[in-house]
């Protein structure tokens, strides 16, 4: 099924996607949908069609919001593969994809990525002891199958996922300790009232202020003004350790769930050869697109959290721009009718634009966990490399990310730097004094997944006729 | 600084050229494009191999040899090499028959390095490989470095002696409007020296095509992948007689697998992109050899800049087209292993006026004939 050419691949079913493949489904264009996952989605939607009503009535009305989505795209006439990771991509729209351990390569003549974002990996002391997780990871692991840590938690870092989380968890009986807030406190809540409503109920970040009144009625400590944090323990995590008002406070935990906020999966576009650049306001890099999300490679868009971090909602709109100039350039709408089509999608993301500097704002990291100042502190978890080895590169001359790869190992490991990329490049940027935007991000090699000596093997055999 | 001589290129053949003649007292600039090691010299798969080499090219590789083993006096860092021996296997008679005249060539130009070895010896040396194999070509004391560590310590080395790195100046054009050769950087820069060394990897011949001396290079992109960490099985390198694949285990566990296979290249934009299905035979190569392997996993691939001649060995030695003008290209994807020697012959060639070595197949001249026939 997935051995052959299709008019548009579609990679990622989340919101993006989803909205994608229906739509240019419906335009009549042959198209065909990959994710890894078993059941369309993605991550905010994850398990969608089989989650227990119980469930989805706790995880709010935002769950239930994407129904629709799936309903629409299982209807709409688009090819899906679930269980499919896409392990590499080329310029020449080339997509290794494996499925039941076997690989194969598929042609599009146009594709869209949608692969969403990740949760931005900030490396701090003890942050690589079993115990520590990812919040938003633990989040989808109560979506999906109802898992919570069993004795308790304390939950810690920036933005709005801490109360979300905390909140669901108090919602189904799941003991928070504490929720420890590490970016800038205060005018978050004082200010979201004041932004367009109809874009931020999109926002899952803007929603806090409910989560924390119930929260703190709860009796669930919520501190702001947090750092120095620190995971201790022999072998597993024992104690939470941070500063607040110049006082170290410790909580014994074996559960420590952290959440920095999100950066897009760069990994397959940057792979493609798509060029990327350094987004000041959210912190991270991300491809250049233009309004359309077509990348710097002919017949790549991106769409979704992986283009700039917008939500649900806007991810949805920049699948449909996505879909319809896809439409276009393949001759199935001319060019009026694709602005008509995507007048709502373009004024809701001007729109998006608009309040963006605002929640940057609000969710900027502090320099101190962007670019740990302990030198022993892991930052390529793969490879094993501190802080401090990356730093002693760079003063022996290594003066940029992919050298400081090259001599250290840093992000040659199986994830191919996408949990390492942006650490190591403010991490470089503070040590040479010179700014982020100017270097290039550690380079992407394929496979983005790995792949067996034994699947490789077989591509010949497998290839689709040319 | 008012430098003797001038590099364009700063991997490892620009930057061994510059540590030798900074030993020989000579003041040298190195003129890189991007950073150091970015290209060929930094993403090879760091074979250090006497075995089946270009006839012409044993001698130089057999000095090459001597200083990979003693490498920390040169450069003071041993480079991480490990010599653990390199194979070339026979699966049947007949490929043992060519390793047999191989060795036999070899031998009448008066090295023995190669040996032939039987099937109990190879199977000792190689007790992973697979067992239908009938014997091999074997060189004790070849193996591997890292190199982008090796540019890196080449580097360090000569810094120490003063070479000047300029990094991030690409030179567009050479002129020699006197006694001193004057090159023109993107930039706008200008450096001059009276002699002109060209070193430029997958890139010169452009600086040929700026001294009139054009040469049939072409650019290819071959193919590396790296498995993930695997408990210590290989000590040689291991090549087969009738296959693509060159396999060697890393010092960390890791296993890099290569054959030669090309994958992509844009060389104005400096991209090289991976064919996976070319990949597929190294894969089944790697796989019919070594059967534990199937179930390993790939956990990155990549490819690299290399420039290649039409005789598949490098243009080493002076210009005939202009005066006090070196090169040294066209390394045919075997350049890493020869670095350390062809920088000294350079020195030699630039202090002495003539090299320790015979050079005489390298010479640029042999492609002009070709090109004005054309
Ligand atoms: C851990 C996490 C928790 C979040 N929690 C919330 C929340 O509670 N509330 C909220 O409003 N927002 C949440 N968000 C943000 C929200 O998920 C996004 O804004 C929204 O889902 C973006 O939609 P998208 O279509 O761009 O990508 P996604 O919904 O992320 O979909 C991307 C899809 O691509 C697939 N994919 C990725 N890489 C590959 C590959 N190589 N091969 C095949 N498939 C691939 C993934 O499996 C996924 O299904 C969360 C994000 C994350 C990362
Ligand atoms: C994947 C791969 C595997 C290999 N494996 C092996 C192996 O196992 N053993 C082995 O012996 N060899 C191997 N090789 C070959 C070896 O890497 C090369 O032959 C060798 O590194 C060539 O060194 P160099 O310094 O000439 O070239 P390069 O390292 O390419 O250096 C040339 C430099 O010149 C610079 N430059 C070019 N033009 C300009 C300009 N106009 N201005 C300024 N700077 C310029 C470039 O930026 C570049 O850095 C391999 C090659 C590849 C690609």
């Amino acid at each position: 099924m997935v051995d052959r050419r299709y008019e548009l691949a579609v990679i990622g079913a989340g919101p993006a996607g989803l909205t994608a493949a229906t739509t240019a489904a419906g335009h009549g264009l042959d198209v065909v949908l990959l994710d890894e996952q078993a059941a369309p989605g993605g991550q905010i939607y994850r398990s969608i069609e089989d989650a227990p009503a119980r469930r989805a009535e706790l995880l709010g009305p935002d769950y239930r919001h994407g129904a629709g989505l799936v309903e629409a795209f299982r209807t709409g006439g688009a090819h899906y593969c679930p269980d499919t990771s896409v392990w590499s991509l080329g310029a020449d729209r080339e997509i290794g994809v494996l499925r039941d351990g076997r690989a194969s390569l598929i042609r599009a003549q146009r594709i869209i990525i949608a692969v969403g974002a990740m949760e931005r990996p900030v490396p701090f002391p003890g942050w690589t002891l079993p115990g520590v997780m990812n919040a938003g990871a633990a989040q989808v692991l109560f979506k999906s199958s109802g898992i919570a840590p069993a004795q308790g938690t304390v939950i810690a870092g920036t933005g709005p996922l801490l109360l979300l989380l905390a909140w669901q968890y108090l919602r189904a009986g799941v003991p928070v300790s504490a929720v420890l807030e590490m970016a800038a406190p205060g005018h978050f809540l004082r200010a979201v009232p004041r932004l367009p409503a109809a874009l931020l109920a999109g926002h899952y970040i803007t929603r806090g202020m409910k989560y924390l009144w119930q929260l703190r009625r709860a009796g669930i400590p919520v501190r702001y003004g947090v750092s120095g944090l620190r995971a201790l323990g022999d072998g597993t995590l024992d104690v939470v350790e941070y500063l607040r008002h110049g006082r170290r406070v410790r909580i014994a935990s074996d559960s420590l769930l952290v959440h920095f906020g999100l950066v897009p999966n760069m990994h397959l576009a940057e792979a493609a050869g798509c060029r990327h650049r350094w987004d000041e306001g959210q912190q991270c890099w991300r491809p250049v697109v233009d309004a359309w999300g077509n990348t710097s490679i002919e017949g790549i868009a991106v769409a979704g959290d992986n283009a700039a971090i917008g939500g649900a909602r806007t991810a949805a709109h920049a699948g449909h721009l996505a879909a319809l100039e896809a439409a276009h350039a393949l001759g199935r709408i001319d060019a009026r009718q694709r602005d008509t089509r995507g007048k709502d999608d373009r004024a809701w993301m001007r729109a998006d634009l608009r309040i963006r500097p605002f929640l940057e704002a609000l969710h900027r990291l502090p320099q101190s966990l962007l670019a740990t100042p302990d030198d022993d502190t892991v930052v390529c978890r793969c490879e094993e490399i501190t802080a401090g080895e990356i730093r002693r590169a760079v003063r022996e001359g290594h003066a940029d990310p992919n050298q400081v790869k090259f001599i250290t190992r840093c992000g040659m490991g199986p994830c191919q730097g996408q949990q390492c990329v942006h650490a190591v490049s403010h991490i470089v940027a503070a040590e040479t004094g010179q700014p982020v935007a100017g270097q290039i991000p550690l380079r992407a090699r394929p496979p983005l997944r790995p792949v067996t000596i034994e699947a490789l093997a077989q591509l010949e055999a497998e290839a689709a006729p040319t | 600084m008012n430098a003797d001589v001038v590099i364009v290129g700063g991997g490892l053949v620009g930057s061994s050229a510059a540590l030798h003649l900074a030993l020989r007292g000579q003041r040298v600039m190195v003129v890189e494009k991007n950073s150091p090691g970015r290209h060929a010299s930094g993403v090879n798969a760091g074979g250090l191999r006497r075995l089946n080499r270009h006839l012409p090219e044993i001698p130089l590789a057999v000095a090459a040899a001597e200083m990979w083993r003693d490498m920390r006096t040169l450069v003071g860092s041993d480079c991480d090499v490990k010599l653990g021996g390199q194979v070339r296997v026979a699966e049947n008679d007949a490929d043992m028959h060519a390793l047999e005249e191989r060795a036999t060539q070899v031998r009448a130009l008066g090295f023995t390095h190669e040996q032939v070895i039987d099937r109990d010896r190879l199977y000792r040396l190689v007790p992973a490989l697979a067992p239908h194999c009938v014997g091999a070509l074997y060189v004790a004391g070849d193996g591997f470095a890292r190199p982008y560590h090796a540019l890196t310590a080449f580097r360090h080395k000569a810094e120490a002696l003063g070479v000047d790195y300029r990094t991030g100046l690409r030179v567009t054009d050479v002129d020699r409007p006197g006694e001193r050769w004057r090159l023109m950087a993107e930039d706008g820069g200008v450096f001059e020296a009276p002699v002109l060394v060209n070193c430029a990897g997958a890139w010169a011949h452009h600086l040929c095509a700026s001294l009139n001396e054009p040469v049939p290079l072409t650019v290819g992109a071959p193919m590396m992948m790296v498995t993930e960490r695997l408990p210590m099985f290989l000590e040689p390198v291991v090549a087969a007689a009738s296959r693509k694949l060159s396999f060697k285990q890393m010092q960390n566990g890791t296993v890099l697998i290569g054959g030669a296979h090309r994958g992509g290249h844009d060389l104005a934009r400096e991209t090289t992109s991976i064919d996976f299905r070319r990949l597929g035979e190294s894969s089944r190569n790697a796989a019919a050899l070594f059967p534990r392997m199937r179930d390993v996993r790939i956990v990155r691939a990549w490819a690299g800049l290399e420039a290649f001649l039409p005789d598949d060995i490098p243009v080493i030695g002076p210009s005939l087209t202009a005066p006090d003008v070196y090169h040294a290209f066209g390394f045919c994807a075997h350049g890493f292993q020869l670095a350390p020697v062809v920088g000294r012959i350079l020195s030699e060639l630039i202090v002495d006026g003539r090299s320790s070595l015979p050079i005489a197949p390298f010479s640029i001249g042999r492609f002009q004939k070709v090109a004005v026939a054309d």
